[in-house]
């Protein structure tokens, strides 16, 4: 093959599969519609607020908090950045918002999961900036919520601790890729089979694929804390995560 | 759980439990590749791409990235950066505590 042909040919593939290197486990940028984006951009401006006024009073009120804190951030940092290849064949990574979100309540990591987000869509094409206010809907605000609630209910009805942290972790995971799977399929109803022939498709997609790595989130969130439960007692008694433990 | 959190030298049944949970993890990890020799493991992403260009052939993304790692060297090294920078913190923070409680337990006795 001439020289010249092989360089068309490289080019021609590199047009076609650049843009694929953008895509995410986030919804990618521009493959959502504009109005799609807007809305769910609307729909997440007031947890982003709430979380920031959260944050503020956590800090406020105990300033040793930071700390922890941004662990809870560092820790969403790092799961997110992890791909991790699942039984489906396929890769994706897990979220680390249900720790932020037990600690410090889910509206603190709406906050977090957005600089997250923004991170990786600015620097990584991971995501996108049209596509923020969906991702940040699933992962900082559906998938902390989630965890935060199962969290809740799990304790409440007298589970151990680990067991709650679990499978809130597990849970809040999983959620959120349920979520995404709802935002394409609402953007995207299939022709033959509406709404619900595409949400079937993008569950199998993101759904199967994300339930051994919630399994993961679920044990290594619960590492985190068996860490937290011995090494930072008092900041989790400040918390109320283990007076909770005392009298329940 | 509870009697854990009561009596803190608990610590290095904690760390042993930690070691195997973490091992648990990387098993999760690995199975995949037994199970699926053949397997592309590309991300998630690319497939929910082939779907939505199922759905609607002619969708055209709107919008394209600002700024995109020129290659996948490059964009590995920022994930791994992303990684090293949220481990250093989480490390610096457990190192943190660590040294606190030990401050404190040879402070008491």
């Amino acid at each position: 093959m001439p020289r010249k042909h092989q360089v068309a040919i490289a080019v021609l593939a590199a047009f076609v599969l650049l843009p694929r290197a953008a895509f995410s486990m986030h919804i990618m940028e521009g493959f959502l519609p504009p109005a799609w984006c807007i809305s769910w951009g609307v729909l997440a401006v007031p947890f982003i607020i709430l979380g920031l006024f959260s944050i503020q009073k956590t800090v406020k009120v105990n300033p040793k908090l930071k700390m922890l804190l941004a662990m809870a951030g560092a820790f969403t940092f790092v799961l997110s950045a992890l791909k991790i290849p699942s039984v489906t064949g396929s890769c994706s990574h897990p979220t680390g918002a249900a720790l932020g979100a037990i600690l410090f309540g889910p509206a603190a990591m709406a906050v977090l999961g957005l600089i997250v987000l923004i991170f990786q869509a600015l620097l990584l094409a991971h995501g996108g900036i049209t596509t923020l206010g969906a991702n940040t809907f699933s992962m900082a605000i559906v998938g902390p919520f989630v965890a935060f609630g199962v969290y809740r209910l799990v304790r409440k009805l007298g589970g151990p601790m680990w067991l709650a942290v679990f499978l809130a972790a597990a849970l809040g995971d999983l959620m959120t890729y349920v979520t995404t799977s709802f935002q394409l399929a609402f953007a995207y109803p299939s022709p033959t089979g509406g709404f619900a022939g595409s949400l079937v498709k993008f569950m199998g997609i993101f759904a199967v694929t994300q339930v051994p790595l919630a399994i993961s989130e679920g044990i290594l969130t619960v590492i985190v804390f068996n860490i937290l439960t011995v090494y930072s007692r008092n900041e989790l008694k400040d918390l109320k995560i283990l007076s909770q433990e005392v009298s329940q | 759980m509870s009697s854990q959190v009561k009596d803190a030298p608990g610590r290095k049944r904690i760390a042993r439990k930690n070691i195997i949970l973490l091992v648990l993890v990387i098993a999760i990890a690995v199975i995949p590749f037994f199970l699926q020799r053949k397997a592309e493991f590309a991300g998630a992403d690319d497939r929910a791409t082939e779907a939505i260009a199922q759905i609607k052939p002619d969708y055209k993304p709107w919008f394209s990235p600002i700024w995109e790692p020129p290659s996948g060297e490059i964009e590995s090294l920022l994930f791994a950066l992303q990684a090293a920078i949220g481990s250093l913190i989480i490390g610096y923070y457990i190192g943190y505590v660590r040294g606190r409680k030990k401050k404190e337990d040879t402070g008491k006795s």
